[in-house]
């Protein structure tokens, strides 16, 4: 496919590049320099000029392109970019976007701005961190079949029960399949066979209904921590942290909020009605311990910039919370912040270029969640006639897929079929697979 | 000296408010030749002195040029200016005019003009306290007692208002005349436009009080209240939705039997309601008046003063009065608790029975009600319902905020958020209202160590709590079945201004008295 990516910045440049392996990529951006680095580091054609302007557009060929993705730093530009690739073009256009009202008004109106698909950025970001705040322990959650299902990435600690112990002896749950360990001190998820063994410090990626999830957790951690969090403080008011408020309290629970800026915080005062809001600064050690931060379940830092996030969420740690999430743009720092004690880094820039790969894969991968840094995927999809696995037992059409490739959980209507060897698949089904990254391609053209 | 405000523009827009109430002096001067009472001739000379003063004072100035300061001069002395005009139908029947018409009231105590001033001053703030002594056919005409009855229904829902709806020159500033008259805090736009809001809520107020006469009245013919003829069932109409409390009857409602006063209620009920969200409900929107918070609290508020006094009454002690024994008796405990916390809270001033003579506790739980007040844009007066529930929200926050210094927590009413300058706002009038209410008690305290009767302390604060908030009836002497003729003259022009700055709800009045307001 011919894809037309507008705006080289960070999310640009990362969905670049995982799509220019198997897709023709073009990349749109003002910055002559920007466009020149990315033509020598992703194998794309660059086109520097402006992405609103109907010439620059017809230079890099829109009305061939299958898909406009605009994800410019400029969200209103971005929408601008769609409606004008429209006018020329047929392609699936997908814009990213910050503020909520802009999604709103396109989930209310199909097609609103010309956009065929919208991805919130401030939104998905806030989404990842309330799941991570609702499973104790997890580091990553993401929700699929609509939610009846859940990929959840744990990383096995010390005196887990189930450290040292082969997947076949930990898995104990019926609704619940282990898909991809990731050992310790890789980032490449490998296939989780019955023999594998779970050492400490791996990351285990498991895919099934979200109570055993939650089940499973609490086996992890040895019963310990197992509430649910309650007591959340988000430290920093960003549309972010906003927006985890907000979900937070439509989850029921009273987050408190600590944001310095008087104006600001008495706008966030306005905005989420049940959460505390403080005005003060989150990194004053004597004001969180005035304010019983080190009760706190989860402190969520979301302050805007990576270094003060990163400051807020240490402190908080320090003065006794029990975990700390912090929000990273800079995706190079995700593992550096885990690596000096924070305990989930959320990078918004990877759930968007998740989000969006979503779209530009084959279309009827519906869901996709991207585990680890080696470009290792869950991905769900819709069984249809042409499938490999269509009217046949899973052991039979495994051997059509490759390697790289577990099925976690499969959906019919609303119950979870767990997949054994004698499970028939349907037609209509919905698949949740876990797949390498070299065997996506494969895997998304045969399902 | 230079003046920085054009009171021209003001006075002649006074002008022509006062030239426009010529036309509802036609009312009683109609019901006055109907009755052949000899009250037309006051009337009439009325009916000229406001055509032609109105007329005078518009060739003052230009009104094309209304500024916020014109707009907070003009409305404090409309109501001023109608009081006085309004006086002098009492004061034409009291002494005659030499050689024109003989005094058809000769032995009124509205031939003294400080009485007559506030009768008329009550009247249109639809305070209902009285200083008529005799309230009877016998000493005053039907069309006298009717304009007294019209005054309180012209200035329910604001004379302002009124204008605004139908003058088309107020069409512009006509927002901010109504914000300084309108009672509570800001006031509601319905529509784009001021002038139709104005008349949607004309329309609302007279279409609730038609529908109250046309009950009244089919009472009567229904045989459940002999005495509430039409005169007296469009009398009543008047000073029921107006929140004003007078009554052609010296007994008030307590000359009528139950069924009339339990239909009273719910009336006085809806006159203290906020007239924007009656309109909103009327035009199909129901959700607006249960769903108001200032609206609930009003029910809430209402149900446990009437709870309260149900209890004290029927428990209390058996009291010597003309409607029977009400201790131990449910329906009229019930029936003249509801009453008299309906007409208190929401400022009417009727009385079903005389509460003056009421236990000591249930005295003072009404005495409390003196300040509650009606809701904000209804025709209420006091402090409102709005005011106590933000005050009450607010100091809940001061509570929390003690504990967590750095929280920022706005109060809410109804999800939304008030912004801060609004609960100054709130706290300064309430301030306000608290401290005029202390100074004038002393001062009518003082002042009446020169009358031959002694006052009590409940005596002179409820005489002062229910001019200042408009409610009429106090306790003791001013009871609902008393007057204020005991006072002095000058303790009476005092409770005036008291009624005066109470409707205007204070500080657009008392901003006339700063330096800054004329020259800075």
């Amino acid at each position: 496919m011919r894809i037309l990516i507008v705006g080289a910045g960070e999310v640009g440049s990362s969905i670049a590049g995982s799509l220019a392996d198997s897709h023709e990529v073009v990349v749109v951006d003002c910055d002559p320099d920007r466009v020149e680095s990315i033509q020598y580091s992703e194998d794309v054609l660059g086109v520097t000029g402006d992405g609103t302007n109907l010439d620059v557009l017809a230079e890099a060929d829109v009305a061939a392109a299958d898909f406009v993705i605009a994800v410019t730093n400029d969200e209103e530009t971005n929408l601008i970019i769609c409606a004008t690739a429209k006018t020329k073009s047929d392609a699936f256009t997908i814009a990213r976007v910050e503020q909520t009202n802009y999604l709103d008004t396109w989930e209310a109106h199909e097609g609103a701005f010309g956009v065929d698909f919208l991805v919130c950025t401030n939104l998905l970001a806030a989404q990842t961190i309330v799941r991570i705040v609702g499973l104790p322990s997890a580091h990553d959650v993401d929700p699929f079949a609509d939610g009846r299902v859940e990929m959840a990435e744990f990383d096995v600690p010390e005196d887990s029960p189930i450290s040292g112990q082969t997947v076949a002896e930990a898995d104990r749950f019926d609704e619940l399949t282990f898909v991809a360990v990731v050992p310790a001190g890789t980032e490449n998820a490998q296939i989780a066979d019955g023999d594998t063994v779970i050492e400490a410090g791996a990351r285990v990626v498991v895919v099934g209904l979200p109570q055993t999830v939650r089940e499973f957790a609490r086996t992890l951690c040895n019963g310990d921590k197992l509430d649910e969090a309650e007591d959340v403080v988000v430290v920093g008011g960003s549309k972010t942290g906003e927006l985890t408020a907000k979900l937070l309290v439509e989850r029921g629970l009273s987050p408190r909020m600590v944001e310095v800026d008087a104006t600001r915080a008495r706008e966030l005062a306005e905005q989420v009605p049940r959460a505390t809001i403080l005005s003060h600064d989150g990194t004053d050690p004597e004001f969180l311990t005035r304010e019983h931060v080190q009760d706190a379940d989860v402190v969520v830092a979301t302050l805007g910039s990576d270094e003060r996030s990163l400051l807020a969420a240490l402190l908080a740690k320090r003065v006794g919370a029990t975990r700390a999430i912090a929000v990273v743009d800079q995706p190079r720092y995700v593992e550096l912040f885990e690596a000096v004690g924070v305990d989930v880094a959320v990078n918004p820039r990877e759930v968007t270029a998740e989000e969006i790969t979503r779209f530009t894969r084959e279309r009827r991968a519906e869901n996709v969640a991207i585990v680890g840094s080696g470009g290792a995927e869950v991905l769900e999809v819709e069984i249809d006639d042409e499938s490999v696995l269509a009217g046949r037992t899973i052991q039979d059409g495994i051997g059509d897929l490759p390697e790289g490739v577990v099925l976690g959980a499969i959906t019919r209507g609303d119950d979870l079929v767990t997949p054994r060897g004698d499970t028939v698949v349907k037609v209509g089904d919905h698949v949740v697979a876990f797949a390498r990254a070299d065997a996506i391609e494969e895997v998304t053209s045969k399902l | 000296m230079r003046l920085r405000v054009d009171w021209r523009a003001s006075a002649a827009l006074v002008g022509t408010v006062v030239k426009w109430l010529s036309v509802p002096l036609l009312a009683p001067l109609a019901v006055s030749l109907y009755y052949g009472d000899g009250g037309v001739a006051a009337f009439v000379v009325t009916i000229l002195v406001a055509s032609g003063v109105g007329a005078g004072m518009e060739r003052l100035g230009d009104v094309e040029d209304l500024g916020t300061r014109e707009g907070f001069l003009m409305v404090a002395v409309t109501w001023l200016a109608v009081s006085l005009v309004g006086a002098l139908p009492y004061l034409v029947t009291a002494h005659g005019i030499p050689g024109v018409a003989a005094a058809t009231a000769p032995g009124s105590t509205l031939a003294n003009p400080a009485n007559a001033l506030f009768e008329s001053m009550s009247g249109f703030t639809t305070t209902g306290a009285t200083v008529l002594g005799d309230i009877s056919f016998d000493t005053h005409s039907h069309g006298i007692l009717l304009w007294r009855q019209l005054t309180q229904w012209l200035g329910g829902m604001g004379i302002v208002v009124l204008a605004v709806a139908i003058l088309p020159e107020l069409s512009v500033g006509g927002a901010q005349l109504m914000d300084a008259e309108a009672p509570g805090p800001g006031i509601q736009k319905l529509t784009p436009r001021i002038a139709e809001t104005a008349r949607a809520l004309w329309l609302a107020y007279a279409g609730i009080t038609a529908v109250e006469v046309l009950l009244l009245y089919g009472l009567h013919h229904a045989g459940y209240a002999p005495n509430m003829g039409l005169y007296n069932a469009v009398a009543h109409g008047f000073t029921t939705m107006a929140t004003g409390g007078f009554s052609p009857e010296a007994r008030s409602i307590e000359a009528f039997s139950g069924v009339v006063q339990w239909v009273i209620v719910p009336f006085m009920f809806a006159a203290g309601t906020n007239f924007a969200l009656i309109w909103q409900a009327l035009t199909g929107d129901l959700d607006a008046l249960f769903d108001d918070p200032e609206f609930r609290f009003y029910v809430g508020v209402v149900g446990t003063f009437t709870a309260l006094l149900t209890g004290l009454l029927f428990t209390g002690p058996t009291l010597d009065v003309v409607v029977g024994p009400v201790a131990g008796e449910a329906e009229a405990s019930l029936r003249h608790a509801a009453f008299q916390a309906v007409s208190i809270i929401t400022t009417t001033g009727y009385a079903s029975m005389d509460f003056a003579q009421w236990g000591e506790s249930a005295k003072y739980v009404l005495f409390l009600a003196l300040f509650v007040g009606g809701s904000a844009g209804s025709t209420g007066g006091a402090v409102k319902m709005v005011r106590w529930l933000v005050i009450l929200k607010s100091l809940k926050r001061e509570l929390f905020t003690t504990v967590h210094p750095e929280a920022v927590q706005p109060v809410r009413l109804g999800g939304r958020a008030l912004d801060e300058q609004g609960i100054r706002g709130i706290y300064a009038f309430t301030a306000v209202y608290f401290a005029l209410f202390a100074f004038a008690t002393v001062f009518v305290a003082l002042d009446g160590t020169r009358i031959q009767e002694t006052l009590s302390a409940i005596e002179v604060m409820s005489a002062v709590a229910a001019t200042l908030g408009n409610v009429g009836p106090g306790f003791g002497m001013v009871g609902p079945m008393g007057s204020y003729l005991v006072f002095t003259d000058a303790s009476k022009l005092v409770m005036v201004g008291l009624m005066w700055v109470g409707r205007l709800e204070v500080l657009p009045v008392l901003v006339l008295f700063t330096r800054t307001y004329w020259q800075g």
